[in-house]
This record gives structure tokens, sequence and C-alpha cells, in this order.
């Protein structure tokens, strides 16, 4: 995975400063935050499904290497083949030799977290195979040479006018004085663009959703549709799904079904959810000829056991993303990852290692948010304080931060203790942003600081104080 | 199939996991063939009630998720296609898959159907026939086979989906009853689940229908008389 989290602070500083990225992280607000909280609020047993949602995913990860074996033998079972890469190159590397046993010159992608993860793209392209994102945010970032800003809107720090712009840098084929002011006119073009690759790709390659173990079918669930023109046009659907997708049966993936879109966009369905098993039957009438699916690991299975086994729950669907404010002030690329966000802050050490991901664990106020919206009730705060007490334990951190953190670890580990602190933090806060709800300066993180005001923290007292008063949600 | 990066990741997750690095044949996971976990299901309310009432919620749904609805009875399927395609300003031309189903269509003179396998990319209007629909969410269940192209449900701009009231059930977990009771051999090539036609928010956020799917999705409801439904 390429991370350059170490420049967290000074990547930060520029985000800050960016007015066209803040303008397009506020609509996040109205956006996914608003109607994720309408969809929770429209469900009375969104409570039980979480439960319902951790408990499956937890029982699945501790019988896993069983439920990876069960859905490899139904893939088998119903003509397809299943491959097994210990990491990133290994996964690449898969793709590849595939790609060319097929002699491929054109490969379709739907959006997948995981191929962004192992670099497929490069890999692909420095073996002289044409690879083309069909999601439009994906397909717009691909265009930009850019990493993904976020897990489920991956251009949401683009403009239209720069989408504009990129197209007309791009689509030489249309007239050039065409009107683009229009989201409307800008889908219509990538539509006509993205229909001639799809019906002349040679493979589609998805990433999945979940891996169904009762039936060995990847469930790949979209918006746009584009996945499954990426999966049914071309002769060979590959699918790249990290071991930790494996769900036992049809009826646990609806449980995570339920929570998904829910969280992510606030739909209740998204508009395709797609179970693809197998290839093609001997009399069907359409669909890939050829189905490939490659497991990945790329430190999976290490963090199995370990404090962090908690983040192979997670479904990717954004939820603490879209709610985390250091997020929403300096957006994706700041985090130097492909996974940014309290997930990404978490996942990224995970994956790469403490030295490589830096400050990534440190990006956060602790605030709880993250944890409390997570569909799969993942401890993310939790897992950040375990990364920073390693950080400090390898003496990694700059030595006002070690001071600090030592304190606030000691406070941390006596619960008491740390709701005190808290609660005097926040109101120390409050009377420091005075009338205008701002914090200028904020002793420990000058750096930080400097650059940016931090928003007071609302009152009502801290998330933890709200929580036991049953204020929130 | 066996390969060294099969034995070390299985090795490794069972090392982690503190297990024996051959799989326990007493491992509760393994010996009883568990269909699923062992987590009891938590199915919502909406997912019950009476067949009126999951008809009912299943168009509310449906419709709340951008597709449109028209009810029929089972020999006027023609009539709606019809009255639906002049509505949106449509020449009475569609593909249509050698699906039984959907012959009624053949003996309405008034269309033009382009009957094959497999819809091609100029096929602007493509009519299926559901396997089922979901009351819970508004989605119809479409399961791939010889007359039932998966790529119908995503070429064409315009998706006509024949849906009889007596295959609407209420959650999920009913749609994959349905899903095994039809195909008890397992899972066809593809099975689309779909909530609207096609959407994105991907430029600032707007939501805007019609992405690299179809821009309408329209049900044509067959009230064929299941519960007392008016044939
Ligand atoms: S950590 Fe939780 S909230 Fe964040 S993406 Fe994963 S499942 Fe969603």
């Amino acid at each position: 995975m390429h991370v350059t989290s170490r420049e967290f602070g000074s990547n930060a500083r520029a985000a800050v400063a960016d007015a066209n990225l803040r303008q397009s992280l506020a609509t996040m607000k109205t956006g996914f935050r608003a109607r994720r909280a309408e969809a929770v609020a429209a469900l009375p047993e969104f409570e039980a499904l979480r439960d319902a949602g951790k408990a499956i995913k937890d029982h699945t990860l501790t019988h896993l290497d069983h439920y990876l074996e069960r859905f490899e033998a139904k893939v088998t079972e119903s003509g397809g083949h299943v491959h097994w890469a210990g990491d990133a190159e290994a996964a690449c590397r898969t793709v590849i030799g595939i790609c060319r046993a097929h002699g491929a010159r054109l490969v379709t992608k739907g959006k997948s977290m995981v191929t962004e993860e192992i670099g497929l793209n490069a890999a692909l392209e420095k073996n002289d195979i044409d690879s083309v994102e069909t999601d439009l945010g994906e397909y717009i970032i691909q265009l930009r040479k850019e990493q993904p800003s976020h897990i489920i809107a991956p251009a949401i720090h683009v403009r239209k006018a720069e989408v504009a712009d990129l197209f007309r840098e791009h689509h030489l084929e249309f007239d050039a004085g065409r009107p683009l002011d229009e989201p409307r006119a800008l889908l219509d073009e990538a539509r006509t663009v993205l229909r001639e690759r799809f019906l002349s790709a040679d493979v589609g390659i998805t990433g999945a959703n979940m891996l169904v173990a009762e039936t060995g079918s990847a469930v790949i669930v979209t918006n746009e549709g584009n996945a499954d023109l990426t999966q049914l046009l071309p002769r060979v659907h590959v699918v790249v799904a990290s071991i930790d997708k494996v769900v036992p049966a049809l009826d646990d993936a609806a449980t995570i079904l339920r929570l998904l879109a829910r969280s992510a966009t606030g739909q209740v369905m998204s508009t395709y959810t797609t179970l693809a098993t197998g290839p093609r039957r001997a009399d069907d009438a359409d669909g890939p000829e050829h189905f490939h699916v490659v497991l990945v690991d790329n430190g999976r299975s290490r963090l199995l056991g370990s404090p962090f086994q908690d983040v192979l729950r997670c479904i990717r669907c954004a939820a603490c993303i879209n709610h985390c404010p250091i997020y929403g002030a300096v957006g994706g690329h700041a985090y130097g990852s492909v996974y940014p966000g309290p997930i990404g802050s978490v996942l990224t050490p995970a994956l790469s290692s403490v030295e490589e991901a830096g400050s990534l664990p440190n990006a956060s106020t602790l605030c709880g948010r993250c944890e409390a919206v997570c569909p799969m009730k993942i401890p993310l705060p939790r897992m950040l304080r375990q990364w920073r007490e390693e950080e400090v334990d390898r003496n990694l951190t700059p030595e006002s931060a070690r001071q600090a953190l030592g304190l606030w670890a000691f406070a941390a580990r006596r619960p008491a203790v740390y709701r005190f602190g808290t609660a005097m933090a926040g109101r120390l806060l409050r009377l420091m942003a005075g009338r205008r709800g701002r914090v200028r300066r904020l002793p420990f993180a000058g750096a930080w600081t400097r650059v940016r005001d931090l928003p007071a923290p609302e009152p009502g007292g801290s998330f933890m104080s709200r929580y036991k008063s049953g204020k929130e949600q | 199939m066996s390969s060294p990066a099969r034995e070390s990741i299985l090795s490794n997750i069972r090392a982690a996991l503190g297990r024996p690095a051959e799989p326990d044949p007493t491992d509760d996971a393994g010996a009883a063939e568990p269909a699923r976990s062992p987590v009891a299901p938590v199915i919502p309310a909406i997912a019950h009630g009476t067949h009126a009432e999951l008809v009912a919620r299943f168009i509310t749904n449906a419709e709340a998720a951008a597709a449109t609805v028209s009810r029929c009875a089972p020999g006027d399927v023609g009539d709606a296609v019809a009255q639906y395609l002049a509505g949106i300003g449509l020449p009475l031309r569609a593909m249509v898959p050698p699906d039984p189903r959907l012959d009624g269509l053949d003996r309405d003179s008034r269309f033009t159907l382009d009957r094959r396998a497999a819809p091609t990319a100029d096929d602007t209007v493509g009519i299926a026939h559901a396997l089922a629909g979901i009351a819970e969410t508004g989605t119809i269940l479409m399961a791939s086979g010889p007359a039932s192209p998966a790529t119908l449900n995503v070429l064409p701009e315009t998706h006509i989906v024949v849906l009889r009231a007596s295959d609407i059930v209420g959650g999920l977990e009913d749609g994959w009853s349905r899903l095994r009771h039809a195909h008890p051999d397992g899972l066809p090539r593809t099975v689309h689940m779909i909530t609207g036609p096609s959407r994105t928010g991907d430029i600032e956020q707007t939501l805007q229908l019609g992405a690299h799917g179809p821009r309408q999705l329209h049900v044509v409801l067959v009230d064929d008389g299941a519960d007392g439904q008016g044939a």
C-alpha cells in the first residue's frame, strides 16, 4: 500500500487552506450525515441489527479458516476459480496472470478499495493492460491521477467545474464548445464514454462487499450499475476481495445489507445488490465465461487474535468518516492513505506499519462519534489509543506529544479520571472559544491549531456524558 | 485448489486463532455444516404483515427509490406497458427475452417486439419478468437464466419489469427462500436485487438518476388473485 501518512501534518495544513475542499466537505453534513440519521431513525430495529451484525462477523472471524474453505469449495463447485494472495504484490501478479491468460488489453473496473490498497491499476499499467475505472467518482480521480479521498465517494473533493475542465481535456471526441455546466451533462458524457469501454473490455474486475460461504457468491453493491456492466459484459469476471469479507450464509448477508446502505448513504437498499456465483451456465443467455476470485490477506490474518481484530468487522460503509470532525476539516488526501478517516487511521498502521502511518492515529480528537455511528460497533477510539501507545512505546513521537499522551494515557486507563478530564477539557475549550465558538490555540497541539480553528465541543457535555444521559440518538 | 499461498494464509489464520494447524474436525462450525451463523436473524417489523399490506409497502418503497409502479389484471399487461411507454413519449417497441411468462405481449399487435436471448447496446427498452418483489425494501429480485438475461437489467435505458403480486414477499430472507425454492441446485449465475433506477451522487453529492444502468425502472404489478387481490 502506498502510504504518505507521515506527512499528515503538512498535508492537513494545506488542506485546511483549500477553499474548494472546504466547500466540498461542507456537503457531507446535509448529505450523508442527515440522510443516515433519517434512515436510522426510521428503523426501530437498527440497534438490534448492529448487535447481530457484530455477532455475525465475530463468529465468522473466529472460524475464518473454515468459512474461507467453504466459500472456496462452493466457488469451485459452481465452476469458478479461487486464488489466494498473501500480499499486495502476489494479488497483483495473480490478476495480471489471469488477464494475460485471456489475452486482455482492456480491463474495466468497478470501485474496489482493496484494489486501491494493493495498487492494482499501477501494476496493470506497468504490464501494458489498460484499466478503466467505471464508477463515476473513481473515473474522475483516475483521470486526475489521484487517490480516492473517501471510501464511498472517491471524488468528493472535486468541484463540478473541475470535472468539466477534466472532461474537456480528456474527451477530445466531443465538440469543444459543448456546455458542461450541469451535473447532468457531465454524467451523460461519462455514461457515453464509459459505455463504449464496457462493451469492448476483455476482463471486468470488481471488489466484493461480501463473500457468501453458503453459496460461493460475491455480493457486489453499487448505485450506478457500473459493477454489473463490468462483470457481465466481458468474457472474464475477476473478483478481488480481502479475506475478511466472508460471511457464513445469505441470511447473514441480509442482516449486514440492512446496516450497509443506511449507514453509508441513508438509503434503505443501494440500487444494485448483485450476487455473482460462478461463470455463466451452459444454457445462459449472457454473463462471463470465466469467474475468478482472488482472496487477499495483505496483513489481515496478522490482526486476528490481536487487539485490532475488531477492525476486520468493517463493512466499509464510511459512516465513521462522514461523522469525523477531523476528516470534515482536512478531507481524505491529508491522510496519505487510501483509507482515510477513523477507519483509515486504525487500518493503515495495521496494514503497513506504525512507522509508515506516522501520526495518523493522532489525527483524531477521540470524540467517539465514529464508534457511535459504526454499524459494526468497532471500538475505533480504543484502537486509536492502542496505536498511540505503540507509537509512544517505540519512541516515535515528539517529546511534547509524549508527555501529553502519558498524562492522557494515565487518565484513559482510569475511566472516572478520564470522564472528569474530558468534561473539564470540554468546558475549558468552550471558555477558550468564547462567543465565536472556535478555539484558536490548544496546548500540545500548536501545529494543529495554528492553521485552523477547532470547533468547540457542542454544549451538553462530552459524547460520553450525553450518551450516558441518553440524549445521543 | 492447493497452493503455498493458500496453505500459508490458512495456517496463519489458525495460528492467530490459537488453533491446530490442521482444521479441527470437532470445530462446532465445521461439524454441523451450518447454513448460517448461529446469530438469530433480526427481521424488522416492516418485513411482516398481511399480503395486502406487503403489496402496499412494496409499492411505497419502490416509489421512494424512484421506481414507478402500475397495477393491472393478468390479461392487461400489454395495456399497462403500452400506457407506460406512451406516457414517457416512447414508441411501443421493446426487447423481450424468450421468457414464456412474457408471451402474452406477442399477441398484442400494437408492439414491435425484438425477441432475442440477450439485449444489445442498441436496445433502449427491455422487458423482463421478476422472480419476486421484496416489500421491506421495494426491491425486485431477478434471477439470470436461458430466458432471463442478466444484462437486460442494466443495459437498456428503460427497464420494465413484470411482477406478480403473489410473488411479493416480506423481507430479504423471504426473497432468499424464493430463490432457493426456484433454484434448489444452487444459485443462478447472477441474482440482481434492484431498488429503483441507477443513480450517482458523485458530482458534488447531487443525486442524479440514470448513471450507467437504466434511467427509469417501471414495475408492472399484476394482481393475480393471491390473498384475495382482485384478478
Ligand atoms: S469502521 Fe465502522 S463506520 Fe467505519 S467504515 Fe467500517 S463499518 Fe463503517
